[in-house]
């Protein structure tokens, strides 16, 4: 059984190094938790990012958990946690603290109203690169969820909970009949 | 009882943070500069630019940075320290305990069709919640003017950058690579040129 210092000097070490977030992380992740300290298996670490994204929270936290507690139960899950937030915890505070005395600093003010267009655009660019995997038929749900939250000023909770309740409806009542009829015309 | 409120909102963003990172700064702003109001979208784009070169998922990064800033508000430093603490761990609570629920039943799961009906139907408007959070940036939905300060597009340049930034992610250049070069110009194009 590994020990928790173990794990939690595993997962700092992911946390300091995945700059960016996100999927920045998978390199270092299989290195680490496959390669090195053989905590899970390549195929189940496949399955695990799956469940990780559909699981809400941020992808790397919920794996962390998820590693944790399956090595070292309860406790290995809080230390792995820890360890995954601690680096860009410490990191942010201490911009924070700073970052009010040099706010007004002309160049860094600056730098900041180049950043902001270029963050916009960040955002932007997954749109377009998601929207166009997307079946056409679920275009509009795409534009009708952006226009409601934006224009409308809706929680995205409210969104997300309609869409889940409207695919579940789908999937339980309409997809189930598709899947029927297909039968019948291959009988 | 602003801790109390933060606490609130950041347990909501965990909750309800499906999609990963660009899609929960939808949820995000939703919280922190829409309904409570407790910082401006420019103040919002800082926090997202931030969080592109340091590291760590955003989530986390701006759970920090808004629990520090909102807790100063409240009444100063370790107020702040506090608010970040609280904020940090209000995020990772709902993680924490649905991703050991699932690792208990992790194959039950599986394919399970109630499950896979709900992520069917929330895939799309993922989407739209990352074009909401974009859309807000630049057209923020408050009556009248915004002041120039509070603005994430203040003149022609910040297009041309926009535009620079749309191309360099269709070229798959490193964002990190791209917030920095947008940093650059900026001091460029506002210090030292002075435009």
């Amino acid at each position: 059984m590994p020990r928790l210092r173990t794990i939690f000097m595993s997962f700092f070490k992911i946390g300091l190094f995945t700059i960016g977030g996100g999927f920045a992380m998978l390199p270092l992740m299989e290195v680490e938790l496959i390669d090195k300290r053989k905590w899970i298996e390549k195929d189940d670490f496949l399955d695990l990012m799956t469940l990780a994204q559909s699981v809400p929270g941020p992808v790397a936290v919920n794996t962390a958990v998820f590693i944790g507690y399956k090595v070292r139960g309860l406790r290995g899950a809080a230390a792995a946690i820890l360890g995954t937030v601690l680096p860009s915890f410490t990191i942010i505070l201490c911009i924070a603290l700073f970052f009010a005395n040099i706010r007004d600093n002309r160049v860094i003010d600056a730098a900041f109203k180049g950043m902001r267009p270029a963050v916009v655009a960040l955002l932007v660019f997954p749109v377009i690169s998601l929207a166009r995997k997307v079946h056409p038929a679920l275009i509009g749900v795409i534009v009708g969820a952006a226009l409601l939250i934006w224009w409308g000023g809706w929680s995205p909770i409210y969104v997300l909970a309609m869409a889940a309740v409207g695919g579940l409806a789908w999937e339980l009542l309409v997809a189930g009949r598709l899947t029927q009829k297909d039968k019948e015309v291959k009988r | 009882m602003i801790l109390w409120q933060l606490f609130i909102s950041y347990l909501k963003i965990g909750f309800f943070g499906f999609g990963g990172g660009y899609a929960m700064l939808s949820l995000i702003q939703n919280e922190v500069v829409v309904q409570h109001e407790w910082m401006t979208n420019a103040q919002f784009s800082d926090i997202v630019a931030i969080s592109q070169f340091t590291p760590g998922p955003i989530a986390i990064n701006s759970a920090t940075y808004v629990g520090y800033t909102v807790g100063v508000q409240g009444g100063g430093e370790w107020m702040g320290i506090l608010g970040s603490v609280i904020a940090t761990f209000a995020v990772c609570l709902p993680s924490l305990t649905l991703m050991i629920l699932v690792a208990r039943f992790f194959l039950k799961l599986k394919g399970n069709r109630w499950v896979e009906g709900m992520m069917k139907g929330m895939r799309p408007v993922v989407i739209g919640m990352i074009a909401a959070a974009a859309l807000l940036l630049i057209w923020p939905q408050t009556g009248g003017e915004v002041p120039e300060e509070e603005r994430n597009f203040v003149d022609m340049w910040s297009w041309v950058l926009f535009g620079g930034v749309l191309v360099g992610s269709w070229r798959k250049i490193n964002p990190i690579h791209l917030i920095l070069g947008a940093g650059a110009a900026g001091i460029l194009i506002y210090y030292v040129l002075g435009w």
